[in-house]
């Protein structure tokens, strides 16, 4: 327990601290949705339509490109291959890794939608709904986009085969996220149905990601 | 001869060698057969001779999920029972899978223009099969990424079993999303609501399929076998060479510079 904890704590530490991607993954997130109305026409009463669908989106971006390095930087020096031969189950290891990924690079995002929400002309109810599904999916994207980033550090390959990899298995997160968040401002379905299963959906990439990932390491590390 | 047998990648070519001919064989006059009935099958009395291209369409959506599960079958021997031909069959499935999807998709497409009236609707099952679509051929991507075959074969197994876990999911979740399909009608739950005179055709060429694929996927493994092959009979012959010149000029030292180099 002490050891998974340690592992979290020091995670998080490199992320946050220089060198560490986690912050940059905000600053992404910031200029993807600022990119929206220049695509799209500065038209208030469309961007706050399309608001839930686009915060969505830059958040799995976001998420997607800061996964990339989740196992690369241990890999490079070396501390990969201490957690792989370490007493501590592979699994729980990975689980733990993520948790630590998901809360210096997922949290921030779900912090910073309010302020992206009133970019977006999204009222007070409709972002409270957008962070709230956020809250419940960004784990499903960190824990099956880990598989995608165990993958990349076994291949030694990362970027867009990984994108191309992982994309698919977020199609529905990104499903019910979005429903979940429309139910909410346009209705006429209720937030509770695509809700539940959004959380359903992270408690099953808790259990397949872990597993996934941890088998690709110890198969693929050589 | 047990499935151990078959590690034997010689053996595996010689069964194969007897048993590609009958396969083939079968295969086309099957495919005959059922092309036949489906020429003769009635027009549907809304849909018109439109209504045929589902003797085509049917299997090859069927075949797309079924290679899938075969590839997942081939990935549990790759990781769990390490058995050498797997990760052969695994890789040889995927580009085949990946036709019989976009053939599916193709012939869905063709039969959508004349009867929703555009080529594509983003419907869930459509959509649904278009993801299959795009994650074989993510996999074959994963499988071209890499040189070392071993490598890339253990990487793609895990994601092959966690695309089966997944792809229900995702179609559950498209379907939620949006539906216009027509719901399944041949499996279902009280019988085929399909009638004969389309039903037997259909079963025939969903036959000729599968054993078209077995075919086709024997013959794959083959060539990925023999690829092999060639490519370590290449890799000694070039370390002969570069051996055999090392010992002539004699000073080994110029010569690692240049290897290096």
């Amino acid at each position: 327990m002490t050891a998974l904890s340690a592992l979290i704590r020091r995670d998080i530490r490199i992320a946050l601290r220089v060198g560490g991607g986690a912050l940059i993954g905000v600053l992404f997130f910031l200029t993807v949705v600022v990119l929206m109305p220049f695509a799209v026409g500065p038209d208030l009463a469309l961007l706050s339509r399309l608001g839930p669908a686009i915060l969505w989106l830059g958040a799995l971006l976001a998420s997607l490109l800061t996964l990339d390095r989740l196992f690369m930087a241990d890999h490079e020096d070396g501390s990969l291959d201490l957690i792989t031969m370490s007493r501590t189950p592979l699994e729980l290891a990975c689980a733990a890794k993520a948790l630590a990924h998901w809360l210096a690079a997922g949290l921030p995002l779900i912090v910073a939608t309010p302020v992206l929400g009133l970019l977006l002309n999204l009222d007070m109810v409709a972002t409270a709904a957008v962070a709230l599904t956020l809250l419940a999916g960004t784990p499903a994207l960190t824990f099956t986009g880990m598989i995608g980033a165990a993958l990349a550090v076994t291949l030694h390959r990362g970027g867009l085969l990984m994108a191309v990899l992982v994309l698919p298995l977020s199609i529905p997160v990104l499903i019910f996220g979005v429903a979940a968040s429309q139910a909410v401002i346009v209705g006429p379905m209720n937030f509770g149905a695509p809700f539940s299963i959004l959380c359903a959906l992270s408690l099953v990439s808790l259990v397949i990601g872990p597993f996934a990932a941890a088998a690709s390491l110890r198969h693929g590390l050589d | 001869m047990s499935l151990i047998d078959l590690a034997n990648p010689t053996r595996f070519l010689a069964l194969s060698a007897r048993l590609l001919p009958w396969l083939a064989g079968a295969t086309i006059i099957l495919l005959a057969i059922g092309l036949y009935q489906s020429a003769l099958a009635p027009d549907d009395y809304q849909q018109g001779a439109t209504v045929k291209i589902m003797f085509i369409h049917v299997p090859n959506a069927w075949l797309s999920m079924f290679v899938w599960g075969v590839m997942s079958i081939a990935s549990l021997g790759t990781l769990v029972w390490r058995h050498p031909l797997a990760d052969v069959a695994a890789k040889a499935a995927a580009p085949i899978g990946a036709s019989f999807t976009f053939l599916a998709l193709l012939t869905g497409s063709l039969w959508g223009r004349p009867m929703w009236g555009t080529y594509w609707e983003w419907d869930a099952r459509l959509t649904s099969v278009l993801i299959l679509f795009l994650m074989y051929l993510g996999l074959m991507a994963l499988w071209r990424a890499v040189d070392d075959p071993s490598r890339a074969a253990r990487a793609a197994a895990v994601l092959t079993l966690v695309g089966a876990i997944n792809l229900p999911i995702i179609k559950f979740s498209v379907d939620w999303w949006n539906t216009l399909h027509q719901p399944a009608s041949v499996m279902r739950m009280g019988g085929s609501t399909l009638d004969k005179s389309f039903l037997i055709p259909l079963l025939v060429m969903a036959i000729a399929f599968t054993l078209l694929f077995v075919t086709l996927h024997l013959a794959a493994m083959r060539n990925e076998i023999l690829r092999r092959r060639v490519r370590s009979l290449q890799m000694m012959q070039a370390s002969r060479v570069a051996f055999s010149s090392e010992l002539s000029t004699g000073s080994r030292e110029e010569n690692a510079s240049k290897g290096a180099a």
